[in-house]
């Protein structure tokens, strides 16, 4: 009944639970419907459905720091990709002798590469609820250390997403080197079965899909518990003026400090449901068009609704899916012109459009 | 099938013969029976005797060995120069320099050298110029003999050296003589010698040198070469770190271009273009069609491209200005997401129109080559050329904006935007003519950077972050900032390569630089006053 | 409804919470003066806004810094808040709080409140919520998450807003009152702060003239209790505050006395009328 307490007085965030739950049930249901029913989806259709709750927890988690906190981080898929690199080094594990070199503590990789033993940082990661701890831990420490400095001295508006920007470059070219014991430019991939069940089967791809949804649900209403508290609001006065909030007592910098690396888990546990759904982790993840692109999903839904984040990421995305199977040459034209567009001629979003003036 | 392998066993089993050549002269023709022989000792001797004949094309012959275009047409057993053309080869004869026509590969036979044979020619070639007239051709002629060493060339070089009036070529000569005599019986004569040659950095020295330390029957001496040897190490190391510092100095230069225009839109002007990179790769684009438009001039069309590159990037800057950007003034986090769908909107239409492959861009003729300082420096000219640039570039921007009008009512701008208004500066020309500078600017690094990387859609995006964190350490607004920030990043970035790899080095200065602006927010050199405060 | 607010506070009888300052602990008042500025210079790009200052403000005071434009008025507020750090000299509060090693928000927490010449505040916040967050008590991470509001707290907002004047407004967004009505809003929240030195930069500033007689009211009367320290521009208002007057010339002090004392002053007159 506490989950109740949240959304007392936010409709929007109402009507939002109700429509994810309403997903989380007709899904399953469609799926189950025969295969020549109109209305019936394949597994493929479910796998697309699960990878977009877990980019849309993903928004969640971009919003509550840029939306409330005024932080725009260009590194958010940073973290996003670690949880998925720390999720990903489990399902490597469980691999065991399967692999095509069938050494039963090595992956692969780590064969090829002639290592005779598994590097201190993959110890531990054989147990599922190490792996989990770690989906949360990697990323929330490093948004904690990258933090604590950066917030202590200050650093704000531009010049913090700049070196929010470069933090995940220098991520990228690292998790690129072999040496650094992440599967180098191929990343981790072949996974084959999570918790004892395969990736393959339907049934897990559903199983899936319902934990991204409730991580989803989970996800929004940990930030509006946390947008609605006293914290909340400082957090929106520190995005509107920070000097005011310090000589009022508040420590900005723990303040910044606190819901970033918050912000930073959630995104390590979307990046770590969307792995196994898409059954690779590479590299490119830390990309920094990929930072950028969940920044524009954001700005598209609606800043600083939390549920406009979830609009923006899932339609911006089902946008990317039709285009690269229809016009693909023509994606990045249209990713281009929407950033473009939303940012001169949208600047609250969709959500804006619902909302009425004034009105929260 | 059956049939071609067991002609192919038939084939291997003949008997091996050396092929006659007739060229009228006997001594010569002995000479080249030994040389197209299997014999290698016999070989050598033969190509020393060639040497010896005086003949007036020994050493053209010599050279053409040692690039395989002397061969011998079987069938005719004449000695030809072959110049191969597609899939077959044009002979002429080697004496006589009559056309033979063309031939098949399989018709002329190659004189076949090992390493050894080949380090010897190269000896041999050295001597052809030792009288030359011109001294660059002697002081060359020695060098390689250094680069070569081989027992006789003391006596070559000995009586020529008290004639010798040059004295690059003197000093020259006498390191070879010295080298020869590190050889030598006397005890003496050779702890002599290690002194002598202790300032020369000539590889050929620091091997016999290591040599005489590992295995000098005399103890002084060992002593003697191993002090000359660390000697020499130790200045090697130096100009080691020298060229280290030139790479980190051409590196600095590409990044202050790549920087400096968007330490004008950024700096000066508060925007955050992330379109700034593909502005960079429009300039090297620039300098690719202007190839395409003059095929045959590749300075010419590389000097132009300079202007060219510098209008095309700037008109689009401006175009970026007046469309999107002046919308979003005092909104730098809208701008930046705004400027970011333009550079995937602009890479995506050079994919579209031209490639998503890289394109060719070659390098004019005075842009390949290397200026050899000493045997272990070198400095290749396109480096040489990037750094002038950058400071030309980066001394005519500074000029633009302390000395123009433009550059007057920029900075008043950047100071205080209402206030240069009243003052009846036209603010929205300004701010697009600032942000058509920066963009141009953009387009001429563009141009440089053209020379010296692949020129594909993603060229701006591998340095637009870069490019972010020259600005943020030199200091935003301050273009010796920027000058000062990208070179000591370049040369830092470049001495740590060695020991930590080229991308350990990378991610090291993006940690360095990330916590450097912890501590100084403002870079290396921040603006101060109040203006600058909150 | 009261239509002049003012006049609730100035029920005599009657004590409100804001009127008691805060115990700080640590904080040591034992030679009666709250505030110690000393041999204090800053200097931006080798212009020197404040220059050897010394300035001491006793507990209860009611003090105003007036001074040309440029004089180092907001520097000097600037320093003791802890946005700017001087080059040289100390600055103290109370005997044991050395203002030069707190960051702004523990100074905020010790006690020192700060109303800024330019009205900020929470813009996307209600009045409410404004006075909410400027509330005295815990502002660490945790207690803030997990913060509720106790009947007794919402009452004294309530108070406050009453005495600012907005009691009507309270679910108005802050960015949507007038200047005057945002004045008041900072001046409110520094009530909610309840700070034991208050540092108020030009209050009066677009007020109109029965606003400013409210406020020279409510600023007495928080005086006393409080230490209070206005700069103002408005020589009717400081005249009307009827209070000892520092004048800064230059970042350093140029007299000190009663207000007709320094007016009469032959340096202040040349500094404000020009040789």
């Amino acid at each position: 009944m506490f989950l109740l307490r949240i959304l007392q007085g936010d409709r929007s965030g109402q009507l939002f639970m109700l429509v994810l739950i309403a997903t989380l049930v007709a899904v399953p249901v469609m799926a189950a419907l025969p295969a020549d029913h109109a209305l019936h989806l394949s597994s493929y259709t479910v796998t697309l459905l699960g990878k977009y709750l877990t980019y849309a927890l993903l928004a969640v988690a971009v919003d509550l720091v840029w939306g409330y906190l005024g932080i725009l981080s260009l590194g958010h898929a940073a973290f996003f990709a670690l949880g998925g690199y720390a999720m990903g080094m489990y399902l490597m594990r469980q691999i065991g002798d399967r692999g095509v070199y069938g050494n039963p503590e090595l992956p692969d990789f780590m064969v090829f590469l002639d290592w005779q033993e598994l590097p201190w940082f993959w110890f531990g990661m054989d147990q599922f609820w190490f792996a989990m701890l770690m989906v949360m831990v990697a990323p929330g420490l490093l948004a904690f250390v990258f933090g604590w400095f950066a917030f202590r001295s200050r650093v704000t508006g531009v010049y913090l997403s700049i070196i929010t920007q470069a933090l995940t470059f220098a991520l990228m070219l690292a998790f690129f080197r072999n040496e650094m014991g992440f599967g180098g430019n191929n990343g981790l991939t072949d996974f084959k079965d999570i918790l004892g069940f395969s990736l393959q089967s339907d049934s897990t791809r559903m199983g899936l899909f319902i934990a991204s949804g409730i991580a989803l649900g989970l996800g929004y209403l940990s930030c509006r518990a946390i947008v609605k508290s006293r914290l909340g609001r400082v957090a929106v006065a520190i995005r509107d003026t920070e000097d005011r909030v310090r000589f009022v007592g508040y420590r900005v910098e723990n303040v910044k400090l606190a819901i970033f690396t918050f912000s930073a888990m959630l995104a390590g546990i979307a990046g770590a449901l969307y792995v196994p759904q898409v059954g690779i982790i590479n590299p490119s993840e830390f990309q920094p068009l990929n930072s950028i692109e969940v920044v524009v999903w954001v700005a598209m839904g609606g800043r600083a609704t939390l549920y406009g984040a979830v609009i923006g990421a899932v339609g911006v995305n089902y946008a990317k899916t039709w285009f690269t199977g229809a016009l693909p040459d023509a994606w990045l034209f249209a990713l281009g012109a929407l950033f473009v567009f939303v940012t001169l001629l949208l600047p609250r979003g969709i959500a804006g459009l619902f909302r009425r003036r004034g009105g929260a | 099938m059956k049939f071609l392998s067991v002609l192919l066993l038939c084939l291997s089993l003949l008997p091996a013969h050396a092929a006659r050549v007739e060229t009228g002269d006997e001594r010569l023709d002995g000479i080249f029976e030994a040389l197209m022989g299997s014999d290698f000792a016999a070989k050598e001797d033969a190509i020393s005797a060639l040497a010896a004949t005086g003949h007036a094309q020994r050493f053209e012959w010599i050279e053409g060995i040692l690039d395989g275009r002397l061969r011998l047409l079987k069938k005719q057993k004449r000695l030809v120069w072959a110049e191969q053309q597609g899939s077959r080869y044009v002979a002429t004869d080697a004496l006589s320099g009559e056309m033979l026509g063309e031939f098949k590969k399989r018709k002329l036979k190659k004189i076949a050298i090992n390493n050894a044979m080949r380090r010897g020619i190269r000896g041999i070639l050295a001597t052809r110029d030792l009288d030359s007239e011109d001294p660059a051709a002697r002081l060359s002629s020695i060098q390689a003999m250094l680069a070569n060493p081989s027992p006789g060339q003391a006596q070559l070089v000995e009586p020529r050296l008290a004639s010798e009036a040059d004295p690059e070529v003197r000093s020259a000569m006498q390191l070879v003589l010295a080298l020869g005599k590190l050889g030598a019986q006397a005890r003496k004569e050779r702890l002599q010698a290690v002194i002598d040659v202790s300032a020369s950095l000539e590889p050929a020295v620091r091997q016999q040198l290591q040599k005489m330390t590992d295995s000098d029957p005399d103890a002084g001496v060992r002593a003697a070469a191993a002090r000359s040897l660390e000697k020499i190490e130790e200045r090697v190391r130096l100009f080691g770190h020298l060229e280290t510092l030139f790479f980190g100095l051409s590196l600095g230069s590409v990044l202050v271009l790549a920087a400096i225009g968007l330490a004008i839109t950024f700096g000066v002007m508060g925007v955050i273009n992330m379109a700034h990179g593909e502005l960079i790769m429009l300039g090297a684009y620039t300098t690719y069609l202007m190839q395409l438009l003059l095929p045959e001039h590749t300075g010419l069309s590389l000097l132009l491209s300079i202007p060219a590159a510098f209008i095309v990037s700037g008109l689009v800057g401006i175009a970026i200005e007046r469309g999107v950007i002046r919308f979003l003034y005092g909104r730098p986090l809208e701008t930046l997401l705004a400027t970011f769908g333009i550079s995937l909107i602009l890479q995506q239409l050079v994919r579209t129109l031209i490639s998503p492959q890289n394109v060719p861009v070659s390098n004019p003729e005075f842009m390949s080559g290397f200026w050899q300082v000493n045997s272990v420096l070198s400095l290749t000219y396109n480096r040489l050329y990037i750094i002038l640039f950058c400071l030309l570039v980066f001394a005519g921007l500074f000029l633009i904006l302390k000395r123009t009008r433009l550059g007057l009512q920029v900075r008043a701008v950047s100071q205080n935007r209402s206030m240069a208004r009243a003052m009846g500066v036209h603010s929205a020309r300004v701010d697009a003519l600032t942000f058509g500078l920066g963009s141009g600017i953009a387009g001429v690094a563009g141009v440089a950077l053209s020379q010296l990387t692949n020129v594909g859609p993603n060229l701006g995006q591998a340095y637009i972050v870069d490019s972010f964190m020259v600005v943020v350490f030199g200091g935003v607004g301050n273009l010796w900032g920027t000058l000062i920030g990208g070179i000591g990043l370049g040369v830092a970035n470049k001495f740590m390569e060695p020991w930590a790899g080229a991308v350990m080095a990378k991610i090291l200065i993006l940690v360095l630089v990330i916590l450097f602006i912890q501590k100084r927010p403002r870079g290396l050199f921040p603006q101060k006053g109040r203006a600058a405060e909150g | 409804m009261l239509k002049n607010p003012s006049a609730q506070w100035l029920q005599r009888d009657r004590v409100f919470d804001f009127l008691v300052p805060r115990e700080v602990e640590g904080l040591d008042l034992s030679h009666g003066t709250v505030l110690y500025m000393e041999g204090v210079s800053v200097s931006f790009d080798g212009f020197k806004a404040i220059n050897d200052l010394n300035f001491y403000v006793n507990v209860g005071e009611l003090r105003c810094v007036i001074g040309p434009n440029g004089a180092g008025k907001t520097t000097m507020m600037d320093i003791i808040t802890g946005k700017t750090r001087p080059d040289t000299g100390t600055c103290w509060f109370g005997q044991r709080h050395n203002l030069l090693r707190m960051s702004e928000p523990e100074i905020a927490q010790a006690g020192i409140g700060r109303k800024f010449q330019k009205p900020t505040v929470f813009e996307h916040h209600s009045v409410f919520e404004n006075l909410e967050l400027s509330m005295a008590g815990p502002k660490a991470v945790w207690p803030t998450l997990v913060a509720r509001l106790s009947g007794e707290q919402r009452d004294r907002i309530e108070e406050v807003m009453q005495t600012i004047g907005l009691a009507e407004d309270a679910a108005t967004l802050a960015g949507s009152l007038s200047h005057g009505q945002k004045q008041w809003l900072e001046i409110g929240m520094l009530l909610m702060q309840n700070p034991l030195l208050l540092l108020v930069d030009e209050p009066a500033a677009g007020m109109t003239h029965q606003e400013m007689d409210r406020t020279v009211e409510l600023l007495s009367s928080l005086a006393g209790e409080h230490s209070v320290v206005v700069v103002e521009h408005d020589m009717d208002f400081v005249r009307a505050l009827n209070s000892r007057v520092t004048v800064l010339h230059q970042g350093s002090v140029l007299a000190e006395g009663r207000m007709d004392d320094v007016q009469n002053d032959k340096q202040v007159i040349e500094v404000y009328l020009g040789e």
